[in-house]
């Protein structure tokens, strides 16, 4: 390759100091001088900082992660890859993935959210596909603590601003509220996208002599050593690490997505990556590695925002919306042409080579020379010690006959219905184009978003889950009760799920507690995607996420894409017309542990999850689909947070037109809070035209689902006899304007 | 030569974000502070061989481009 | 007749536009690149929403001087038919198509929402497939929809009945409540003096099919359909 004037780069010394402020640990510094033959100089020890970091290298969570279940004879591509990818048929699939902006959201939360969405959007158009949907899962401190509705309101933003400008509609999310998130926020961002089966493209290096393409947005000093950061807990320090949160550019990214889809109609490329955490490096060696190959780069005529960067700085920036490409030889010009006619940068940086080895170069002097093995196969894997904290069974009591019952019920369920966590989001979801690309049959609100396949029937439907209260409480159930919640979700809209990616998000894994919860939640997952048939296609694991030695709860995410063979049936939670039979499927226990209502009403997080017994989740599941595919069900809405009650209310009140009351009779022997507000698994509230009850009991009596009619909708008032009853006006109100009213108190 | 353009709104047209930023200034407990305008603020260099050429320059910029005349005026300085 | 739908760099809605037009409208319809001229055979030239250029400066003000802008601008003046939707309507303002300007919306925030807009007058090619008073349910979606005009070019736009379409709530009075984001006197939408270059914020081609949740926005497009067929090809004069 051509030499390039570059001022000579002398590389500072290596010391220990200079070791450890990588983040990295004598024994690691060990392993490298032995994978070396030699100690690294600045540049490569920079390079090993990032890729051994815990965020790129999975070095504590990679043993357990190899127990989901990944395969399923809809999954064309597994974990490993950009994102993962799934058959939806006619000739395309769906790729999605879910990706952590944990840390940099709560340092700057507009543009820590906006390159969260930024980041996962370029995972999915990475791999060929058209991005078509986003979602988030969100998880912010409690209401009252004086950051939350700072961050919460530059985390809303920056996912608007960013999804907006770009044009894929977010669909859907789940914004919650807990003391545990106080000074950790958790920002996930799931990004859902469609390609043609036939051109699907991978982040591979292959064919020496192939030149490697640098395209879109020039670099810049930011976020640089963003991948070690998101590998260390929170202090005082990181505070002050401000410059290292990437600002992003989402119109550049614009032109990006453009300009690849059209790139990819072509026969010219190889493999493609998005350069995502550690930048220039994780993109080169991760494609080397695929693709058995070396890779070399000349730093110097890397496009730069800035003067005077080092090769180290050139290596480890974390600028946004850049991609890097390998291209058949040959075709440079034909590909530089198509990112001209976007006004973007294409250039060519280096190329593929034999040798297995990742080389830099500065203005012809080679900076770093690594094995690829030693970046990627050699890097660390630790088992790291598991226990299960002494204290987990004190937090497992629940003495429900010390619960005081509360007086008026029908207080309890608006304050519910008032609370940050159950209230309407609505103030949220406005803030996102969910409509863009017009293919949003049901935008957020609803079980599940429903998006429709232009040009066939078909639908996508997708839901992002995760209950970071029940897995504290029991890892292992809480694992289970994620995967089964999301799998349910899709069911009262009538998709059958087609995969999940997920976001596991937890302390730090050098306390044996963490990763105790980490395994349980793991082998949770593993047996609930087993049981109900959903395998995991793609994920990110996220640790060290904690302040001042106190770790989260355990909050796995999942977000789980399900198809609707026929869109025009799909389903959605609010009742439709009065005079419909309102049903239950499933069976109400008495239990209370890890509820809404316990925690609000009773200041209590204590007692174990809901029970679940899985083969019952299946047939409640499985009857919601088939009376949805035979068209007997005019709704059906999924029993979560805040039990069997709220799951009432929002049917009447969820809906986009007016609301519907509802006439109810529940006469079971329990302690009446845990009737109405109890978090029971597998219920789902349906409704039927009243000659369709035969049909839908005798699916339920096939797959094995109890079934119980709990009253009709119409009137003016939920009436829960002989418990509550509220006008539904009363209950919109509460409901509706929570979050707001919570909100404008606070500008005064 | 670096000019410094700002431009912000016309008196008259509503300004959502001077009024956010003055009600969070009460809130802190400014209470003497009124009228608060957000504007925007653009530096740019120019390669011009006088001052007069220069401003004129920059007035065009900004009556073509840099400033909507219809809801915003714009005032420039320029530095050699 | 033909439509074309421009793509500026950092348009999002000329997708949906497109797919209305030629799928649920049967019409024929092509994509119009920014740094093209502007071809012969279109009747009515569609400006869809979005993010052109980014809208970093102002929203549609560096669009305006994309080159295919001369042609429309052209057009224009010869009574050519040119719908603007949301940046769209930014971009003809800023163009100077259209009297007044969009800023930023008065709640600070972005707002996608269903809203609801009372029909003003019918004597245009736009709004003649619709009833006057007619309300119809089409969706908001942007940051910087609050119109606004000095008050001579609103007496003028009055005098005129240049305003074409208000936020107005279920019942058709134009609250505050109904305003998405400010706007002077609820105005969602208003056509030039001749009534052949109309921008609006709301997105008809959001809210053109049943799935979606209304078939109101098709109302705007049957317009333009019914005008170019009666009135032969670009020649549309108030």
């Amino acid at each position: 390759m051509g030499r390039v004037a570059a001022k000579p780069f002398s590389q500072p010394a290596v010391t220990l100091a200079l070791i450890a402020a990588h983040g990295l640990t004598e024994e690691e510094h060990r392993k490298i001088v032995h994978l070396l033959g030699r100690e690294p100089n600045y540049t490569e020890l920079g390079v090993f900082s990032v890729m051994w970091s815990e965020h790129c290298s999975y070095k504590s969570s990679r043993v357990h992660l190899k127990l989901l279940p990944t395969e399923g004879k809809a999954v064309i591509q597994g974990p490993g890859e950009n994102a993962g990818i799934v058959d939806i048929g006619d000739g395309l699939c769906a790729a999605f993935k879910m990706e952590s902006h944990n840390h940099p959201s709560f340092i700057e939360p507009y543009q820590g959210a906006a390159t969260g969405v930024g980041g996962i959007l370029r995972d999915i158009f990475t791999m060929g596909a058209r991005p078509i949907a986003s979602l988030n899962s969100l998880r912010f401190g409690s209401f009252d603590h004086p950051r939350t509705r700072y961050l919460l309101g530059g985390v809303v933003a920056g996912i608007g601003g960013y999804g907006n400008c770009i044009g894929v509609p977010t669909v859907g999310g789940e914004v919650f509220f807990d003391e545990s998130y106080n000074a950790n926020i958790l920002v996930n961002a799931f990004t859902l996208g469609i390609a043609e089966k036939r051109r699907i493209f991978k982040g591979t290096a292959k064919g020496a002599g192939n030149p490697v393409m640098y395209v879109g947005a020039k670099t810049g000093r930011d976020g640089i050593h963003g991948a070690t950061m998101a590998s260390e807990a929170f202090s005082e320090e990181s505070e002050k690490r401000r410059p290292t949160v990437q600002v992003g550019d989402p119109f550049t990214e614009k032109l990006l997505l453009e300009a690849c889809l059209e790139l990819m109609k072509k026969n010219w490329l190889v493999g493609i990556q998005d350069m995502g955490a550690a930048g220039l490096t994780s993109s080169s060696v991760e494609m080397a590695a695929r693709g058995g190959a070396g890779i070399e780069l000349e730093l110097s005529r890397v496009p730069l925002r800035e003067t005077g960067m080092t090769p180290y700085e050139i290596l480890l920036s974390e600028s946004q919306e850049r991609m890097l490409l390998v291209a058949k030889k040959g075709q440079e010009n034909q590909v530089k042409k198509i990112f001209e006619r976007w006004d973007l940068d294409a250039v060519v940086v280096g190329k593929v080579t034999k040798d297995r080895t990742f080389r830099a170069f500065f203005g012809g002097a080679e900076v770093a020379a690594i094995p690829v093995a030693a970046l990627t196969s050699e890097a660390p894997v630790y088992h790291r010690p598991a226990e299960r904290p002494a204290t987990q069974d004190e937090l497992q009591r629940l003495e429900l006959e010390k619960v005081p019952q509360p007086e008026d019920l029908g207080v309890v369920l608006k304050q519910l219905l008032d609370s940050p966590n159950i209230a309407s989001k609505e103030w949220v979801f406005r803030q996102y184009d969910h409509l863009v690309r017009s293919n949003t049959v049901v935008g957020p609100g609803g079980d599940a978003a429903v998006i429709r396949i232009k040009g066939s029937h078909k639908a996508l439907a997708v839901t992002v889950d995760g209950n970071g209260r029940y897995c504290f409480l029991d890892p292992y159930v809480g694992g289970i009760l994620t995967v089964a919640e999301s799998a349910r979700n899709l069911a009262c809209v009538g998709a059958r799920p087609l995969g999940l990616t997920d976001c596991l998000n937890f302390g730090s894994p050098e306390r044996p507690e963490v990763m105790w919860q980490f395994s349980q939640v793991i082998q949770g997952m593993r047996d609930g995607c087993a049981a109900l048939g959903v395998p995991v296609v793609s994920g990110n694991v996220s640790f060290y996420n904690e302040t001042d030695g106190v770790p989260i709860y355990p909050t796995p995410t999942v977000g789980m894409v399900g198809l609707l063979s026929k869109v025009q049936r799909h389903v959605t939670p609010w009742f439709k017309s009065a005079g419909d039979l309102i049903v239950l499927l499933g069976r109400t226990r008495e239990e209370l542990g890890g509820s809404e209502y316990l925690k609000l009403v009773h200041g209590s997080v204590k007692g174990t999850p809901p029970w679940i017994d899985l083969r019952l989740e299946r047939a409640v599941q499985e009857s919601c689909l088939k009376a949805i595919e035979k068209g007997i069900l005019r709704s059906a809405h999924d029993v979560s947070d805040g039990g069997l009650a709220v799951a009432l209310a929002e049917c009447c009140i969820g809906g986009p037109e007016k609301s519907l009351g509802a006439r109810i009779e529940l006469r079971e022997m329990m302690r009446p809070d845990a009737l109405l507000f109890g978090e029971s698994q597998s219920r789902i509230v349906v409704s039927v035209k009243e000659k369709d009850l035969g049909r839908l009991r005798d699916i339920a009596a096939k797959e094995g689902a109890p079934l119980q009619i709990l009253g009709e909708v119409g009137g003016p008032r939920l009436a829960i006899q002989p418990l509550l009853q509220l006008p539904v006006e009363e209950l919109r109100a509460a409901w509706a304007g929570a979050l707001e009213r919570r909100l404008r108190r606070d500008e005064g | 030569m670096r000019v410094k353009i700002f431009v912000r709104l016309k008196e008259g047209v509503l300004d959502p974000q001077g009024k956010a930023v003055e009600r969070s200034l009460h809130t802190l407990g400014y209470e003497e502070v009124g009228d608060v305008r957000v504007g925007k603020y653009i530096e740019l260099e120019i390669a011009a061989p006088s001052r007069q050429a220069a401003e004129k320059r920059a007035r065009e910029m900004c009556d073509k481009l840099l400033a909507n005349p219809v809801i915003e005026d714009y005032r420039f300085e320029i530095q050699e | 007749m033909r439509w074309g739908v421009i793509v500026f760099p950092g348009s999002c809605d000329d997708q949906d536009v497109y797919d209305c037009l030629k799928h649920v409208l049967k019409q024929k319809v092509e994509f119009l690149w920014h740094k093209d001229r502007l071809g012969r055979d279109i009747d009515c030239v569609v400006l869809p929403g979005g993010f052109s250029y980014g809208d970093y400066l102002r929203c549609g003000a560096m669009a305006r001087f994309s080159p295919i802008m001369q042609g429309v601008v052209e057009f224009a003046r010869n009574g050519g038919l040119v719908l603007g939707i949301c940046n769209g309507f930014q971009i003809l303002c800023e163009a100077g198509l259209l009297p007044g300007a969009l800023t930023r919306n008065a709640s600070l925030q972005f707002v996608c929402r269903q809203v609801h807009l009372r029909v003003e007058e019918i004597d245009t090619p736009f709004t003649s497939a619709a009833k006057k008073g007619q309300l119809l349910k089409l969706p908001v979606k942007h940051g910087e929809g609050c119109y606004y005009a000095d008050p001579a070019t609103l007496e003028r736009l009055q005098k005129n009945r240049q305003i074409l379409v208000r936020y107005v709530d279920g019942k058709g009075r134009p609250t505050a409540a109904a305003n998405p984001n400010g706007s002077l006197e609820n105005i969602a939408g208003v056509c030039n003096e001749a009534r052949n270059v109309f921008g609006l914020m709301p997105h008809p081609e959001d809210a053109s099919e049943k799935l979606l949740g209304s078939e109101d926005g098709a109302k705007i497009f049957s317009s333009v359909i019914a005008a170019c067929g009666t009135r032969g090809k670009r020649a549309w004069v108030a």
